[in-house]
């Protein structure tokens, strides 16, 4: 019996490397199981104690002609020996199933780095598919990179011989084989995933035997040395003490808002249309029923919010949640929630617009139209979720707002962190703050529907509470609730709405400053840009510029004290994904400051070397002027 | 059934203190008075009672009625009354609503309430015109409509909102008349008494932008022959005198149909019938001179309540695996310590 642990694995004559970290890029088709491969080797580099982080990136269409270059499905990940943000901005590694996976990715790869490609898909109709004229093996294209050739279908062929399955099924656990080829490059235990195998198919013990067989062929090719010149080892990170596990963005968000509803005292009731990629927060919570949780899939996006405030009004916690596309179809619904003032979370996982732009790639571009998009003066907080890891965190603070300001609340996340993973330091249960509801339930002498409380809040009063019978709706009210088109009510009112979204800002903190207090540049970032942006100012801290960092997760209303923390710097700059819309909110917001703007908007998150090279050209530009 | 309840409420007690603001003559006027009347008269707990609405002539009417009520945005109320029925399902909620509203700019979720069977009633005031927006026709007009936005005439097929409702799966289809109030009240009472979605095309009069449209059949003097009012179980007879009746032939050009007989040869009205096949021939029957105008109950059956089965749901997922705790649920899947 081969010993499948990587520790007892015999080593030879070569040693074990040691690496701080490593970026991998699985790259297939989209139905070659890539995204099942780079979670199955997050999931045992977390449970391995690795610090990671991982970039799904994946087509639109749920399976694109086979072989194409749009077909191409990649899943990056970063595993590190040490505290890590980003998941790396050129992979040291990129495994090709095919000439389409190759050609879309080679570009990206670290020079010298390795790529690992399935000689198998290299026949001459592969490479038509792929619109290749020539052999990208054999003309060139791989030059200055170290080329491992597998002949992976051929290899899992012969694994998988005395396999009851058919041919077509066993060339399905190709992505296992090259799974266990990289375990042995990388030294990872083989346990977790045969043991996921077994749950993953538990009534089908043939593909149980296929996969561990086929994982475990990958792994003994490794092993002795036919391919490979050697081993690798990442060690353990050196986490903060906690408990961890390891969790996606649109995961750790739905459990949020479960716990935001439960902090207010509130049945959280979700009402959404599936849309690309805030549709698994709707999967997640309709999972959740044994905690109260109500989901309702509603016949489209309008319909969706306008449930969910129907929920609200009916003294429930209602919720929604879309990407882009959908923002704009509620945005009529939006401005009700804001003039019955009643509360409501709206979760807008941002991606590549406009229109329906590219619905699987990442851009922060909903953000002026989060806080102004909508008919007359209409304001509302807006949060934004930064990583996976704090999803739960600001989640929670999304209902905390609108539970105590009677407001809707935007919560923007985008599909960076939506499909984005990483090791979550989970909370201890009891730090978290309840915000119970008090709603009213008589009537004292001053009651009016619209009278206000510290906050500039409405008192919230269920249907079904006798004495307080009232109607409330979009046109303009008094007070009373009655409609109103009395001049200095409707300016009283405006007055109002913005004077309680503005009230927001003094329940949340001004935001913690990285690095020197003073200086000459300050890098202001918002939204799923902090990771890039943290290790890019590190890296020109290191090699010593005079920056530092401060990242907004409150975008509307701003926090108190930026202003006074914006004067100690020379500039600041502004990198966002979209164009220049948080350098125009701070612009108007905080003028006398010089803002830089530094945008991109490919579909892709920045790449740490861009923000390195931005930050230093824009202290270098000021030197010498 | 439950005792009936004493009514211990007026309909005054269902008046709210704001000045009604329809037109002097408005239809609305009488669909208001009874509906008041009905609460009262049905014991109905205000506080329990709940309109929601569109926008639109007729989605005012929450603001006139002293019970809880939503004005929302155009279309939207049947969306928003599904989040408040789950929210609250012992909620009796009334949706109020128009042509324009229900059919035009909300048609979809009119479409999806009835299919779902939510327990509400919904009212449509069908006038065949739009009148907030000052005198535009609407998707029930008929073809040749001519009015501002429509100078040569309109050219679209009107729906019918009552077969839009039996296409839809309505478990409850009704037709009255706002100048009918003794009928109204009884249709009231037949929706009210239905668990479903309650649909009621209410024909209501805009004596404004399209006065007195229907009055070739709901004229005091020509009401009798020009309408038929269908009662549950009994023969499908019409007329002054009682004399004409209706039934349905198989077979030919028509395929299924329903054509003019004698009184003697009437079938019986079955509106808890399993097809709503018979309901669709006589719901279309408005635009044909020949045939009766129908009034009363389309369509009656039973069917699953969405809110009953949404909720049940979570209840039997606690039922069996008891109820969630967040701690559990964040510490869940494959954790470590550090």
């Amino acid at each position: 019996m081969t010993s499948t642990t990587a520790h007892d694995a015999p080593r030879g004559e070569l040693p074990l490397q040691q690496l701080d970290r490593v970026v991998i890029r699985f790259a297939g088709d989209s139905g070659d199981g890539m995204q099942i491969t780079g979670n199955q080797f997050t999931r045992t580099s977390a449970l391995f104690g690795n610090d990671l982080a991982t970039l799904p990136d994946f087509p639109a269409e749920i399976r694109a002609p086979a072989g194409t270059r749009p077909g191409v499905s990649g899943f990056q990940l970063q595993f590190s020996s040490a505290d890590i943000h980003t998941p790396g901005d050129a992979p040291d590694v990129l495994v090709a199933m095919n000439p389409a996976a190759l050609m879309v990715n080679i570009g990206s790869l670290k020079r010298g780095g390795v790529v690992v490609v399935n000689t198998d898909a290299f026949k001459e109709t592969d490479l038509k598919k792929a619109k290749c004229d020539s052999n990208p093996l054999q003309d060139g294209t791989l030059d200055g990179y170290r080329v491992i050739e597998v002949d992976i279908n051929t290899r899992v062929a012969e694994a998988l011989a005395d396999s009851p399955l058919s041919n077509r099924d066993k060339q399905r656990c190709k992505n296992f084989y090259t799974l266990g080829l990289m375990y042995w490059v990388y030294s990872r235990p083989l346990e977790p995933t045969l043991e996921w195998l077994e749950a993953k198919f538990k009534n089908k013990p043939e593909l149980v035997e296929a996969n561990q067989t086929a994982l475990r062929a990958g792994y003994n090719a490794g092993d002795i040395r036919e391919l490979f010149q050697g081993q690798y080892e990442v060690p353990k990170a050196t986490l903060e003490p906690g408990t961890y596990r390891n969790v996606m963005g649109n995961q750790a968000l739905a459990m949020g808002l479960v716990a935001g509803a439960k902090l207010a005292g509130l049945e959280p009731i979700y009402c959404s249309y599936p849309i690309t990629p805030a549709s698994s927060i709707l999967e997640s919570l309709a999972a959740l029923k044994t905690f109260g949780v109500v989901t309702i899939q509603s016949e489209d996006e309008i319909a969706a919010i306008c449930s969910a405030i129907g929920a609200s009004f009916g003294g429930a916690l209602g919720m929604t949640g879309t990407s882009g596309p959908g923002m704009a179809l509620k945005g009529e619904a939006m401005g009700l929630a804001i003039s019955t003032e009643l509360p409501l979370v709206i979760v807008d996982v941002q991606r590549a617009g406009p229109s329906t732009g590219m619905p699987t790639k990442v851009e922060q571009s909903d953000l002026l139209s989060s806080i102004f998009g909508r008919n007359g003066d209409a304001p509302m907080p807006v949060v934004a979720i930064s990583k996976p890891s704090d999803a739960f965190h600001f989640a929670i603070e999304a209902c905390r707002i609108a539970v105590q300001y009677m407001t809707p609340v935007i919560l923007l996340s985008d599909n960076f962190i939506a499909n984005g993973a990483e090791p979550w330091k989970l909370p201890d249960m009891d730090d978290l703050k309840p915000f119970p509801v008090q709603f009213t339930t008589e009537r004292t002498e001053d009651f009016e529907p619209f009278g206000r409380d510290e906050n500039l809040a409405r008192p919230w009063v269920k249907p079904g509470t006798p004495g307080l019978e009232s109607r409330i709706g979009g046109l303009e009210k008094a007070p009373t609730s009655n409609i109103s088109y009395d001049p200095d009510n409707h300016q009283a009112m405006t007055d109002l709405r913005h004077a309680k979204v503005r009230k927001v800002a003094d329940s949340i903190p001004t935001p913690e400053l990285h690095g020197p207090d003073a200086g000459e540049l300050l890098v202001v970032g918002w939204g799923s840009t902090v990771g890039i942006l943290t290790q890019a100012v590190e890296t020109a801290q290191r090699r010593g510029a005079s920056v530092s960092r401060l990242h907004l997760t409150h975008v509307w209303p701003l926090p108190h004290g930026l202003d006074e923390i914006f004067s100690r710097f020379d500039r600041v700059l502004v990198p966002e994904m979209n164009v220049a819309q948080m350098a125009y909110l701070l612009r108007a917001e905080l003028p006398g400051h010089e803002i830089v703007p530094f945008n991109k908007v490919t579909g892709q998150p920045f790449l740490v070397a861009e923000i390195v090279d931005e930050i230093e050209r824009v202290l270098a530009a000021h030197k010498t002027s | 059934m439950t005792d009936i309840a004493t009514p211990t409420r007026t309909k005054k007690d269902f008046a709210s203190d704001q000045e009604v603001r329809w037109c002097p003559g408005c239809g609305d006027y009488a669909i208001l008075n009874a509906l008041q009347k009905y609460m009262a008269d049905s014991g109905a707990d205000p506080a329990n009672t709940v309109f929601v609405s569109g926008i639109g002539c007729s989605s005012r009417f929450p603001y006139y009625m002293n019970t809880y009520g939503f004005h929302t945005i155009h279309g939207r109320a049947p969306a928003v009354a599904t989040g408040l029925k789950v929210a609250n399902p012992d909620l009796d909620v009334w949706i109020v609503t128009g042509d324009g509203d229900a059919l035009s700019i909300g048609g979809n979720h009119l479409a999806h309430i009835l299919r779902r069977n939510l327990d509400v009633n919904i009212l449509l005031f069908n006038n065949e015109i739009y009148g907030l927006t000052k005198g535009q026709y609407s998707p029930t007009s008929p073809v040749g409509t001519r009015k501002k936005s429509t100078p040569m005439g309109s050219v679209d097929r009107p729906f019918e909102p009552a077969q839009f409702a039996l296409g839809s799966q309505a478990t409850f289809v009704a037709r009255t008349i706002d100048q009918d109030q003794k009928h109204m009240a009884k249709t009231l009472e037949a929706a009210a008494a239905h668990r479903g979605t309650s649909f009621i095309e209410i024909l209501q009069n805009c004596v404004i932008f399209n006065k007195d449209f229907y009055s070739e059949t709901v004229d005091r003097k020509v009401r009798p022959d020009r309408t038929i009012d269908l009662a549950p179980g009994e023969p499908l007879v019409y007329g002054a005198d009682r004399s004409k009746g209706l039934r349905f032939t198989l077979g030919g050009d028509t395929g299924f149909a329903v054509e003019r007989c004698s009184a003697d040869d009437a079938a019986a009205w079955q509106p808890q019938a399993t097809s709503p096949a018979a309901a669709f021939l006589l719901a279309g029957m408005r635009d044909d001179p020949e045939m009766p105008v129908p009034i009363g109950v389309f369509r009656d059956v039973a069917a699953p309540i969405y809110e009953t089965g949404v909720r049940a749901q979570v209840d039997d997922a606690i039922a069996t695996k008891g109820a969630g705790d967040l701690k559990d649920l964040v510490y869940s899947g494959e954790i470590w310590t550090v």
